[in-house]
Protein backbone atom coordinates (compact mmCIF):
# COMPACT_ATOMS: atom_id res chain seq x y z
CA UNK A 1 0.00 0.00 0.00
CA UNK A 2 1.61 3.19 -1.15
CA UNK A 3 2.12 5.99 1.30
CA UNK A 4 -0.49 8.68 0.89
CA UNK A 5 -2.23 11.40 2.88
CA UNK A 6 -3.87 8.96 5.30
CA UNK A 7 -0.50 7.58 6.40
CA UNK A 8 0.76 11.01 7.37
CA UNK A 9 -2.53 11.78 9.11
CA UNK A 10 -2.25 8.58 11.14
CA UNK A 11 1.30 9.46 12.15
CA UNK A 12 0.17 12.93 13.19
CA UNK A 13 -2.79 11.49 15.09
CA UNK A 14 -0.56 9.12 17.05
CA UNK A 15 1.94 11.88 17.83
CA UNK A 16 -1.00 13.98 19.01
CA UNK A 17 -2.20 11.15 21.25
CA UNK A 18 1.25 10.73 22.78
CA UNK A 19 1.34 14.47 23.43
CA UNK A 20 -2.13 14.35 24.96
CA UNK A 21 -1.11 11.50 27.25
CA UNK A 22 2.00 13.44 28.25
CA UNK A 23 0.03 16.57 29.11
CA UNK A 24 -2.57 14.58 31.02
CA UNK A 25 -0.28 12.36 33.06
CA UNK A 26 2.71 14.57 33.86
CA UNK A 27 3.01 16.39 37.15
CA UNK A 28 6.27 18.00 36.14
CA UNK A 29 5.75 21.45 34.58
CA UNK A 30 8.54 20.93 32.05
CA UNK A 31 7.04 17.57 31.09
CA UNK A 32 3.68 19.19 30.42
CA UNK A 33 5.37 21.72 28.13
CA UNK A 34 7.07 18.87 26.25
CA UNK A 35 3.65 17.33 25.65
CA UNK A 36 2.38 20.63 24.27
CA UNK A 37 5.33 20.73 21.89
CA UNK A 38 4.45 17.24 20.64
CA UNK A 39 0.83 18.26 20.05
CA UNK A 40 1.86 21.35 18.09
CA UNK A 41 4.27 19.26 16.06
CA UNK A 42 1.48 16.85 15.16
CA UNK A 43 -0.72 19.76 14.05
CA UNK A 44 2.16 21.03 11.93
CA UNK A 45 2.54 17.67 10.26
CA UNK A 46 -1.16 17.73 9.39
CA UNK A 47 -0.87 21.21 7.89
CA UNK A 48 2.09 20.27 5.72
CA UNK A 49 0.54 16.96 4.65
CA UNK A 50 -2.73 18.60 3.59
CA UNK A 51 -0.75 21.28 1.80
CA UNK A 52 1.17 18.68 -0.19
CA UNK A 53 -1.59 16.21 -0.97
CA UNK A 54 -4.71 18.38 -1.22
CA UNK A 55 -4.11 22.09 -1.72
CA UNK A 56 -0.78 22.60 -3.42
CA UNK A 57 1.12 25.86 -3.23
CA UNK A 58 2.78 26.87 0.01
CA UNK A 59 0.04 28.37 2.21
CA UNK A 60 0.00 25.32 4.51
CA UNK A 61 3.75 25.56 4.94
CA UNK A 62 3.45 29.27 5.77
CA UNK A 63 0.90 28.42 8.44
CA UNK A 64 3.14 25.72 9.86
CA UNK A 65 5.95 28.27 10.07
CA UNK A 66 3.64 30.53 12.08
CA UNK A 67 2.86 27.58 14.33
CA UNK A 68 6.59 26.98 14.84
CA UNK A 69 7.10 30.66 15.74
CA UNK A 70 4.23 30.64 18.23
CA UNK A 71 5.39 27.31 19.70
CA UNK A 72 8.84 28.79 20.30
CA UNK A 73 7.26 31.81 21.99
CA UNK A 74 5.04 29.53 24.06
CA UNK A 75 8.03 27.45 25.13
CA UNK A 76 10.02 30.51 26.17
CA UNK A 77 7.22 32.03 28.24
CA UNK A 78 6.16 28.65 29.63
CA UNK A 79 9.65 27.80 30.80
CA UNK A 80 10.02 31.27 32.32
CA UNK A 81 6.80 30.62 34.22
CA UNK A 82 8.16 27.24 35.34
CA UNK A 83 11.30 28.95 36.64
CA UNK A 84 9.20 31.52 38.50
CA UNK A 85 7.09 28.72 39.98
CA UNK A 86 10.24 26.95 41.10
CA UNK A 87 11.50 30.10 42.80
CA UNK A 88 8.19 30.60 44.58
CA UNK A 89 7.12 27.08 45.53
CA UNK A 90 10.54 25.32 45.48
CA UNK A 91 8.99 22.66 43.23
CA UNK A 92 7.82 22.33 39.65
CA UNK A 93 5.06 19.90 40.53
CA UNK A 94 2.00 21.43 38.91
CA UNK A 95 -0.15 20.25 41.82
CA UNK A 96 1.81 22.45 44.19
CA UNK A 97 0.81 25.65 42.42
CA UNK A 98 -2.48 26.29 44.14
CA UNK A 99 -2.07 29.83 45.46
CA UNK A 100 -2.89 33.02 43.62
CA UNK A 101 -1.72 35.34 46.40
CA UNK A 102 1.88 35.71 47.51
CA UNK B 1 22.03 2.88 29.41
CA UNK B 2 20.20 5.36 27.24
CA UNK B 3 20.49 3.00 24.26
CA UNK B 4 18.82 0.25 26.23
CA UNK B 5 16.09 2.68 27.18
CA UNK B 6 15.59 3.67 23.54
CA UNK B 7 15.25 -0.02 22.65
CA UNK B 8 12.60 -0.40 25.32
CA UNK B 9 10.75 2.61 23.94
CA UNK B 10 10.97 1.16 20.45
CA UNK B 11 9.54 -2.16 21.54
CA UNK B 12 6.70 -0.54 23.44
CA UNK B 13 5.94 1.86 20.59
CA UNK B 14 5.85 -1.07 18.17
CA UNK B 15 3.42 -2.85 20.48
CA UNK B 16 1.09 0.16 20.66
CA UNK B 17 1.34 0.63 16.91
CA UNK B 18 0.45 -3.00 16.33
CA UNK B 19 -2.60 -2.58 18.55
CA UNK B 20 -3.79 0.50 16.69
CA UNK B 21 -3.23 -1.13 13.30
CA UNK B 22 -5.10 -4.20 14.46
CA UNK B 23 -8.06 -2.19 15.71
CA UNK B 24 -8.14 -0.05 12.58
CA UNK B 25 -7.99 -3.10 10.36
CA UNK B 26 -10.66 -4.98 12.27
CA UNK B 27 -13.06 -2.06 12.35
CA UNK B 28 -12.20 0.07 9.37
CA UNK B 29 -11.49 -2.40 6.58
CA UNK B 30 -14.82 -4.28 6.68
CA UNK B 31 -16.57 -0.91 6.39
CA UNK B 32 -14.58 0.09 3.32
CA UNK B 33 -16.71 0.63 0.21
CA UNK B 34 -16.16 -1.92 -2.52
CA UNK B 35 -13.80 -1.04 -5.30
CA UNK B 36 -11.39 0.86 -3.09
CA UNK B 37 -8.95 -1.95 -2.55
CA UNK B 38 -5.55 -0.66 -1.45
CA UNK B 39 -3.02 -0.86 -4.23
CA UNK B 40 -0.35 -3.26 -3.15
CA UNK B 41 2.96 -2.86 -4.89
CA UNK B 42 6.64 -2.96 -4.24
CA UNK B 43 8.03 -0.78 -1.49
CA UNK B 44 9.45 2.41 -2.99
CA UNK B 45 12.21 4.48 -1.43
CA UNK B 46 9.60 7.07 -0.46
CA UNK B 47 7.55 4.48 1.44
CA UNK B 48 10.61 3.03 3.12
CA UNK B 49 11.87 6.39 4.33
CA UNK B 50 8.37 7.30 5.47
CA UNK B 51 8.12 4.18 7.62
CA UNK B 52 11.62 4.60 9.04
CA UNK B 53 11.14 8.26 9.92
CA UNK B 54 7.68 7.83 11.38
CA UNK B 55 9.03 4.93 13.43
CA UNK B 56 11.72 7.28 14.73
CA UNK B 57 9.08 9.85 15.62
CA UNK B 58 7.00 7.21 17.41
CA UNK B 59 9.95 6.01 19.46
CA UNK B 60 10.70 9.54 20.57
CA UNK B 61 7.08 10.38 21.31
CA UNK B 62 6.73 7.21 23.33
CA UNK B 63 9.78 8.17 25.35
CA UNK B 64 8.35 11.61 26.02
CA UNK B 65 5.04 10.17 27.14
CA UNK B 66 6.20 7.36 29.37
CA UNK B 67 9.76 7.92 30.54
CA UNK B 68 9.90 8.64 34.24
CA UNK B 69 13.14 10.58 34.03
CA UNK B 70 12.62 14.08 32.69
CA UNK B 71 16.06 14.15 31.07
CA UNK B 72 15.19 11.00 29.12
CA UNK B 73 11.93 12.68 28.17
CA UNK B 74 13.93 15.56 26.72
CA UNK B 75 16.01 13.12 24.67
CA UNK B 76 12.79 11.47 23.49
CA UNK B 77 11.49 14.89 22.45
CA UNK B 78 14.70 15.41 20.47
CA UNK B 79 14.19 12.11 18.63
CA UNK B 80 10.50 12.84 17.97
CA UNK B 81 11.18 16.33 16.62
CA UNK B 82 14.00 15.05 14.41
CA UNK B 83 11.75 12.36 12.96
CA UNK B 84 8.87 14.78 12.44
CA UNK B 85 11.16 17.33 10.83
CA UNK B 86 12.53 14.74 8.46
CA UNK B 87 8.97 13.81 7.48
CA UNK B 88 8.51 17.40 6.26
CA UNK B 89 11.18 16.80 3.64
CA UNK B 90 9.11 13.95 2.22
CA UNK B 91 6.21 16.40 1.94
CA UNK B 92 8.15 18.89 -0.18
CA UNK B 93 8.51 21.29 2.76
CA UNK B 94 12.26 21.68 2.88
CA UNK B 95 12.24 25.14 4.42
CA UNK B 96 9.84 24.10 7.17
CA UNK B 97 12.08 21.13 7.91
CA UNK B 98 15.12 23.35 8.32
CA UNK B 99 13.14 25.82 10.43
CA UNK B 100 11.98 22.95 12.63
CA UNK B 101 15.57 21.79 13.00
CA UNK B 102 16.84 25.26 13.91
CA UNK B 103 13.98 26.40 16.12
CA UNK B 104 12.92 23.21 17.87
CA UNK B 105 16.00 21.05 18.01
CA UNK B 106 18.40 23.95 18.33
CA UNK B 107 16.45 26.39 20.44
CA UNK B 108 13.50 24.96 22.28
CA UNK B 109 15.24 21.77 23.31
CA UNK B 110 18.19 23.66 24.74
CA UNK B 111 15.67 25.81 26.60
CA UNK B 112 13.96 22.69 27.96
CA UNK B 113 17.26 21.22 29.08
CA UNK B 114 18.12 24.51 30.74
CA UNK B 115 14.86 24.46 32.64
CA UNK B 116 15.42 20.85 33.65
CA UNK B 117 18.92 21.57 34.92
CA UNK B 118 17.88 24.72 36.73
CA UNK B 119 14.80 23.40 38.42
CA UNK B 120 15.22 19.71 39.20
CA UNK B 121 18.18 18.79 41.29
CA UNK B 122 19.96 16.01 39.46
CA UNK B 123 19.95 13.68 42.43
CA UNK B 124 16.16 13.73 42.59
CA UNK B 125 15.60 13.80 38.85
CA UNK B 126 14.20 10.30 38.98
CA UNK B 127 11.27 11.21 41.16
CA UNK B 128 10.66 14.62 39.67
CA UNK B 129 8.61 13.30 36.79
CA UNK B 130 6.04 11.02 38.35
CA UNK B 131 2.72 10.65 36.59
CA UNK B 132 -0.71 9.99 37.96
CA UNK B 133 -0.76 6.50 36.61
CA UNK B 134 0.07 4.50 33.56
CA UNK B 135 -3.46 3.17 33.39
CA UNK B 136 -5.06 6.58 33.02
CA UNK B 137 -2.63 7.43 30.25
CA UNK B 138 -3.15 4.13 28.47
CA UNK B 139 -6.92 4.51 28.70
CA UNK B 140 -6.67 7.99 27.22
CA UNK B 141 -4.44 6.72 24.42
CA UNK B 142 -6.60 3.73 23.57
CA UNK B 143 -9.73 5.85 23.43
CA UNK B 144 -8.30 8.72 21.40
CA UNK B 145 -5.95 7.08 18.92
CA UNK B 146 -8.36 4.63 17.21
CA UNK B 147 -10.95 7.37 16.70
CA UNK B 148 -8.45 9.76 15.12
CA UNK B 149 -6.92 7.01 12.98
CA UNK B 150 -10.38 5.89 11.87
CA UNK B 151 -11.24 9.42 10.77
CA UNK B 152 -7.92 9.83 8.98
CA UNK B 153 -8.23 6.53 7.11
CA UNK B 154 -11.93 6.51 6.28
CA UNK B 155 -12.56 10.07 5.16
CA UNK B 156 -12.59 10.31 1.33
CA UNK B 157 -10.03 13.11 0.94
CA UNK B 158 -10.04 14.99 -2.36
CA UNK B 159 -6.45 14.36 -3.32
CA UNK B 160 -4.50 16.42 -5.80
CA UNK B 161 -3.39 14.64 -8.94
CA UNK B 162 0.31 13.85 -9.01
CA UNK B 163 1.85 15.92 -6.23
CA UNK B 164 5.50 16.49 -6.99
CA UNK B 165 8.44 17.58 -4.88
CA UNK B 166 9.45 21.17 -5.59
CA UNK B 167 11.73 23.55 -3.73
CA UNK B 168 9.49 25.86 -1.72
CA UNK B 169 11.77 28.46 -0.16
CA UNK B 170 11.35 31.11 -2.82
CA UNK B 171 7.57 30.74 -2.87
CA UNK B 172 7.45 30.98 0.93
CA UNK B 173 9.49 34.17 0.85
CA UNK B 174 7.14 35.69 -1.69
CA UNK B 175 4.11 34.72 0.37
CA UNK B 176 5.61 36.15 3.55
CA UNK B 177 6.27 39.51 1.93
CA UNK B 178 3.05 39.50 -0.07
CA UNK B 179 -0.17 37.87 1.04
CA UNK B 180 0.98 37.14 4.61
CA UNK B 181 2.83 40.39 5.29
CA UNK B 182 0.59 41.48 8.18
CA UNK B 183 0.75 38.14 10.07
CA UNK B 184 4.50 38.11 9.47
CA UNK B 185 4.95 41.51 11.10
CA UNK B 186 2.57 40.61 13.92
CA UNK B 187 4.64 37.47 14.53
CA UNK B 188 7.75 39.61 14.94
CA UNK B 189 5.90 41.74 17.50
CA UNK B 190 4.83 38.56 19.30
CA UNK B 191 8.44 37.41 19.46
CA UNK B 192 9.55 40.77 20.85
CA UNK B 193 6.82 40.69 23.48
CA UNK B 194 7.80 37.11 24.33
CA UNK B 195 11.43 38.09 24.76
CA UNK B 196 10.57 40.90 27.16
CA UNK B 197 7.89 38.88 28.93
CA UNK B 198 10.12 35.87 29.53
CA UNK B 199 12.80 38.07 31.05
CA UNK B 200 10.28 39.88 33.26
CA UNK B 201 8.71 36.64 34.48
CA UNK B 202 11.90 34.66 35.07
CA UNK B 203 14.06 37.25 36.81
CA UNK B 204 14.27 37.42 40.56
CA UNK B 205 11.80 39.77 42.19
CA UNK B 206 13.44 43.03 43.19
CA UNK B 207 11.38 45.31 45.38
CA UNK B 208 11.91 49.05 45.22
CA UNK B 209 12.28 50.38 48.74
Amino acid sequence: MHVSLAHFLVVAALLFCFGLVTVATRRNGVGVLMGVELILNAANLNLVAFNYYVVGGVSGQVFSLFVIVLAAAEAAVGLAIVLAIFQTFKSIDVRATDALRE
Amino acid sequence: MILRRIFIWAAAAAFLLAFVVLVTNRIAVPLAPAGQEPVTGSLTAFDLSFYLLSGLAFIGAFGVALSRNVLHSAIGLLIALLGGGALYVLLSADFVAVAQLLVYVGGVLVLVLFAVMLTARISEVNISNTSFGIFGGLALFFTTAPVLCFVAVKTPWQLRANPTLVASTEAIGNEFLGRFLLPFEVASLVLLATLVGAVVIARKETRPE
